[in-house]
């Protein structure tokens, strides 16, 4: 099962400067295990205390995942996973 | 270097969300360090105190702006009872080095502040702001444009 990830420039040095990457899974925890195993430390950048970071946006496809199930939302071949940096302050 | 339009359009959506803090960006060619395209964001939060892009928006301009081979050049937000000076929230979230943080006061009614920011792995670096009518003409001393002081 394989999808793309959109990788966005602050976590480029993770992926060797690469916009996006290919990983595989069923749930998007999974595929962000799969994509820790070929890009150490993105993992930490993205999951907190077994949930998404609140400094990341995490969409696969068009849905974004904290409505969708977080960590758990199913992934299916050729789905795209699109990682953005929150946008938020005071 | 800003274009003053652009200046104006960001002092008017942060008046006109005011007493609420206004966000939004302004997207340019990438690597061009230029601004170009405004584009005002959502606050999903509607707070005095706080702003969050509404993210289904924001990904529909990040489409977009990759499509256009665009980039984000500005990322604005409004502080409507402090100064124009970034929070620590303000730092926690920033996540784009290459862009340029800027800040406008709204707390005074009859005049505005805006200062504007790099913001690189938590530091805050403030930065002049330069004010032009058009970035095509900017430093050719145009005969009926007085030179800045």
């Amino acid at each position: 099962m394989a999808v793309t990830v959109s990788i966005p420039t602050i976590l480029r040095t993770h992926t060797g400067g690469q916009k996006s990457v290919e990983a595989a899974g069923a749930t998007l925890a999974e595929v962000i295990d799969d994509l820790e195993t070929n890009h150490g430390g993105l993992k930490q950048r993205l999951v907190k205390e077994g949930a998404l970071h609140r400094f990341v946006n995490v969409y696969v496809n068009d849905e974004d995942v904290r409505f969708a199930g977080g960590l758990e939302a199913a992934v299916k071949d050729g789905d795209t996973v699109t990682i953005l940096p929150a946008v938020a302050g005071g | 270097m800003i274009r003053r339009d652009l200046v104006d359009a960001m002092v008017a959506h942060a008046r006109r969300d005011h007493p609420d803090e206004a966000c939004g960006i302004i997207a340019g060619p990438e690597g061009s360090d230029r601004p170009e395209r405004f584009i005002a964001m959502d606050n999903a939060e509607r707070s005095p105190t706080f702003y969050r892009f509404d993210s289904m928006e924001q990904l529909r301009v990040h489409r977009e702006m990759s499509a256009n081979d665009e980039e984000t050049i500005v990322v604005y937000h409004s502080h409507t009872a402090t100064e124009a000076y970034p929070s620590r929230t303000d730092i926690s979230y920033a996540s784009e080095p290459q862009a340029h943080y800027v800040l406008i006061s709204t707390r005074d009614p009859e005049q505005h502040e805006l200062r504007s920011y790099r913001i690189v792995d938590g530091v805050v670096t403030e930065e002049p702001v330069e004010v032009v009518e058009s970035y095509m003409f900017a430093h050719t001393g145009a005969d009926d444009t007085p030179d800045c002081p």
